[in-house]
């Protein structure tokens, strides 16, 4: 089954760029550490989830509204310098005609720019653009799109788009990977931009995966040694957690099938209830090349790191990592749990998935995730977990660990955007007119404000 | 891409506009090696081939013929535009998109308004129309006069009105020299406060600049040029006031350098809109996240570095200063201190090969000296353009929206009042058909209201940050 990417806004297409190399140039590396049989059905099934095939060779799905300056568009690579200044793969590029120009950008006003006005008024040439591409997929899993927050095309048309696919394709998932802004400012407005797009995107998605420009950038100020962090270095190991996540993994323990349903799967093990969306992802190991070469990994160091990262909510391996969280005793009762897990700054898991691979794998024990502390009462581990195991190894690393948790890892930016946002709105309701101006009313501030400390307090009472 | 229209009112305003034209040419001709009319270029240029008579002459793809600037000249006066004409930008301006007159304002607001206002309104607007025909999609009008004279002021303020009633979803982006405080003409409280009161009901932004500041700011490259301390050398075509390497070499006249400076805060503001980067920021953008509340919209705008020095050594150490200076006093366009008083908003808008991480880093580290209101207390608004100007590796144009312009606006006041009490020149406007007493107290009124908004934040300075209580949800 295939996977129909929708790519918005500047932040969206950079991304999306890195995403795909990321996936193509995983697939087409020889260095997979099995068989060739292997590597060959591992290529395929990458390809079917994510590519099509046209004449000239791979094809993208994609579909990009933007303001046209973002990307150069006047070569085929459609390589720009400032997005990919090492691009060098010549075998993948996206079609022209799958591109959906707009002349403004949405300057940062997420509903109304994006949302009201200019949403509906190109609705229909980009749901026609989505169905060229759904009608390529012999079979559709669904669709994932990429968008930021904090600015206006992606957040605002983001959010319009994802509510559009919902009506249209009622039947198929949709999954918003989401970037979440750096917490001193990108856009002075981004608070307001994200509370409207989580609280659309809350009605319409089937998940919300989220990754944090403030903890990327971390990773590569960290763990990747790297000086003068640029978006494309951002973007890169983001494109690599993700990675890790979408290519394919073997269905069950000692099948030699890889999984058909990318969408479905993720959906299956995550997202038990409505009421909890926002996923999180964490990967091990991640470093720069340089030092790749001189590590070796065990599984079981691999994993406890991986486990103490879920429980102390820790973005990173090493540095980042608070040893003093543990799990509290699992014989108290549910209320005193709560509140004692809170105190402890615990983070307690509605259910995770952790996705091995590479090397001996099946020797990797995973009992530590199986732990009953971990997770919230209403549900046991054994329907809250979930790990998916594979030979083929991902990326030149010998062995990686990734784990996609539903858990209280958001809590606190959530907590804190929704915070920041209200203070600006109850202070004399600063910027509002920019908002009012397009039709959006003081009503729907108040609207999205309620639903998002809805999910707050959900999150917070697990 | 998106297309502006720059209208220049004025003596002022022209003779800005004329060096904006010289270094957005001097600008696309360093990025555009290949001579193919492109979106950046659009901005700002239409291309036509002139030997089409009449309208058909404008090409959208392909070589550049000739380069004619979205622009419409308007001045009272003739000497000034005739130079231009006959100067040597004459071929980038289309002759069709002049108004001129003979006599000129006499330094009288009403006249500009009032007189010019109602006479030549058709002929305006028709050339406006014209220019926004010729955009595939028009997003900004840059007008750019001056506030203590008559045509910049009090005509430049009319079409303000103008171009809301008739294009209400173009922004509207007004640089206004503000008068020093030795200025040369009498009457310039006068026709600032009249020019005020339409800037705070019409304009969308506005970016005051003052003479005086400009001239500290040249007197300081003087003596950094002139000091010839040893490994001080200036790359020349570095200077922030120079036109050197000019597209045509022109005489430097007196206020040509001060001139240069405004024009190249317009090419910056305008660039992350033109060029490639990493995050990059429209013209909409800027009201939208440095307007928190419609009638505070005055940006105190810097730049930096006025020069580079000819050493390419860049460490990191330079760049951080490229941010310092940005917040000094003494780097801004207009007198104030924004670091003394209280930020509802900044923008930093970066050029060059500067990456997200330096970015924040400067960010962490100029935020603990500086206060945000409370309610904004992360109120960075940031872009990056992979493209610097010419003659820099790289480059900031920082935007503030900050209670300090409150000063300039209250001395403004003052030499107003000064003149007024004793009803000094008055006569002069009110001989005006349209023109009473109560304009002046109105628009005194408006000024006041402005004041006293910029009061009431910075009494909230001091005061400590409350959280407002949150909504709290039944579970």
């Amino acid at each position: 089954m295939s996977v129909v990417t929708v790519q918005l806004g500047q932040c969206g297409n950079q991304i999306g760029f890195e995403v795909f190399d990321a996936l193509y140039t995983d697939s087409h590396c020889p260095h997979g550490l099995c068989s060739k049989r292997e590597n060959e059905a591992y290529q395929a099934s990458c390809k079917e989830r994510f590519f099509s095939e046209e004449e000239n060779g791979a094809f993208l799905f994609l579909l990009i509204p933007l303001p046209s300056h973002s990307l150069n568009f006047s070569s085929p690579l459609v390589a720009s310098q400032a997005i990919s200044p090492h691009w060098c793969n010549p075998l993948w590029y996206i079609g022209h005609s799958l591109f959906f120009h707009l002349e403004r950008g949405f300057f940062n006003k997420s509903s109304d720019g994006a949302y009201s006005v200019h949403g509906p008024r190109h609705e229909e040439s980009i749901m026609n653009l989505i169905q060229k591409e759904v009608e390529k997929c012999d079979s559709l899993s669904g669709f994932f799109i990429i968008m930021s927050m904090a600015g206006g095309t992606g957040s605002g048309l983001g959010a319009f788009v994802t509510q559009k696919l919902q009506d249209q394709y009622s039947n198929s998932l949709k999954m918003n990977h989401i970037i979440w802004p750096y917490g001193t400012g990108e856009v002075i407005v981004q608070n307001y931009n994200s509370i409207l797009t989580l609280s659309h995107l809350y009605r319409s998605s089937d998940a919300l995966l989220v990754h944090e420009n403030d903890a990327v950038h971390k990773i590569c100020a960290k763990l990747m040694n790297i000086k003068q962090i640029s978006f494309s270095d951002i973007n890169q190991v983001l494109a690599h957690q993700l990675g890790s996540v979408f290519q394919p993994t073997y269905s069950v323990e000692g099948s030699c099938h890889y999984r058909r349903n990318p969408l479905g799967d993720l959906m299956e093990n995550l997202v038990p209830h409505p009421e909890f969306k926002m996923l999180g992802i964490r990967n091990i190991p991640q470093m720069s090349e340089n030092s790749l070469a001189y590590s070796t990994f065990t599984w079981a160091g691999l994993l406890k790191y991986l486990r103490q990262m879920l429980i102390s909510n820790s973005k990173m391996e090493e540095v980042g990592i608070d040893w003093h969280v543990r799990p509290p005793l699992s014989r108290l009762p549910t209320l005193g749990k709560a509140s004692l897990n809170r105190e402890l700054q615990f983070n307690t898991s509605i259910a995770n998935l952790v996705i091995l691979r590479g090397k001996d794998v099946h020797s990797a024990d995973l009992g530590g995730f199986k732990d009953p502390a971990l997770y919230t009462s209403w549900l046991k581990p054994i329907n809250a977990f979930n790990v998916w195991k594979t030979q083929r190894a991902f990326s030149k690393y010998e062995k990686s660990a990734a784990l996609v948790s539903n858990s209280q890892f958001l809590l606190k930016p959530l907590d804190t955007i929704v915070g920041k946002a209200w203070n600006m709105f109850a202070s004399n309701r600063a910027y509002i007119h920019q908002y009012t101006k397009f039709g959006l009313e003081e009503e729907d501030f108040l609207d999205s404000f309620t639903l998002l400390e809805q999910v707050v307090a959900s999150y917070c009472n697990l | 891409m998106t297309q502006s229209v720059v209208v220049q009112v004025g003596q002022c305003g022209n003779q800005i506009g004329c060096c904006f034209w010289d270094l957005a040419l001097r600008e696309h001709a360093a990025v555009n090696q290949k001579g193919i009319y492109d979106e950046a270029l659009s901005s700002f240029f239409r291309n036509v081939d002139t030997r089409v008579v009449g309208d058909g002459g404008s090409i959208s793809k392909g070589k550049i013929c000739t380069l004619k600037a979205r622009a419409v000249l308007i001045d009272m006066e003739e000497g000034v535009v005739n130079e231009i004409l006959q100067g040597p930008l004459r071929d980038v301006f289309d002759s069709k998109q002049l108004i001129t007159d003979i006599s000129g304002s006499g330094n009288n607001w009403a006249v500009g308004h009032k007189v010019f206002g109602s006479l030549y309104q058709e002929q305006i607007l028709e050339k406006l129309r014209k220019s926004a025909e010729h955009c595939d999609c028009l997003q900004c009008f840059f007008i750019i006069h001056s506030m203590g004279g008559g045509t910049g002021s009090g005509l430049g303020t009319f079409l303000l009105k103008m171009l809301k009633d008739e294009f209400p979803d173009v922004y509207r982006f007004v640089t206004s020299v503000y008068p020093s405080g030795e200025d040369d003409v009498i009457t310039s409280p006068y026709n600032s406060i009249l020019a005020m009161k339409e800037l705070n009901e019409h304009a969308d932004c506005v970016l005051p600049i003052d003479n005086q500041s400009l001239f500290d700011i040249i007197s300081k490259i003087d003596l950094m040029v002139n000091s010839g301390k040893l490994g001080t050398t200036i790359k020349p075509k570095s200077l922030v006031t120079s036109s050197a390497g000019a597209v045509k070499k022109r005489h430097q006249k007196p206020f040509d350098a001060m001139n240069n400076i405004v024009a190249n805060l317009l090419l910056n503001l305008t660039s992350s809109a033109r060029f490639e980067g990493s995050l990059n920021m429209d013209l909409n953008e800027i009201s939208m996240n440095l307007v928190p509340f419609p009638q505070l919209h005055y940006l105190v705008s810097s730049l930096t570095p006025l020069y580079t020095l000819a050493d390419v050594n860049i460490p990191t150490r330079r760049l951080d200063q490229m941010f310092s200076d940005a917040f000094s006093k003494d780097h801004q366009l207009i007198r104030a201190d924004p670091k003394h008083s209280l930020y509802l908003a900044c923008a930093l808008m970066v050029r060059g090969n500067v990456q997200v991480s330096d970015l924040r880093r400067n960010i962490e580290r100029l935020k603990p000296s500086l206060q945000f209101v409370s309610w904004n207390q992360e109120g960075w608004k940031t872009s990056l353009c992979s493209v610097p100007p010419v003659g820099h590796s790289h480059s900031l144009l920082a935007l503030a929206n900050n209670t300090c312009v409150k000063p300039t606006f209250m001395e403004l006041r003052e030499r107003f009042m000064r003149l007024y009490k004793k009803k000094a020149h008055l006569h002069h406007y009110l001989q005006i058909e349209g023109m009473e007493e109560s304009c002046f107290m109105e628009a005194l009124s408006s000024l006041s209201g402005l004041i006293e908004e910029y009061n009431q934040l910075d009494a909230t300075k001091s005061m400590p940050v409350e959280d407002f209580p949150r909504l709290s949800v039944a579970m």
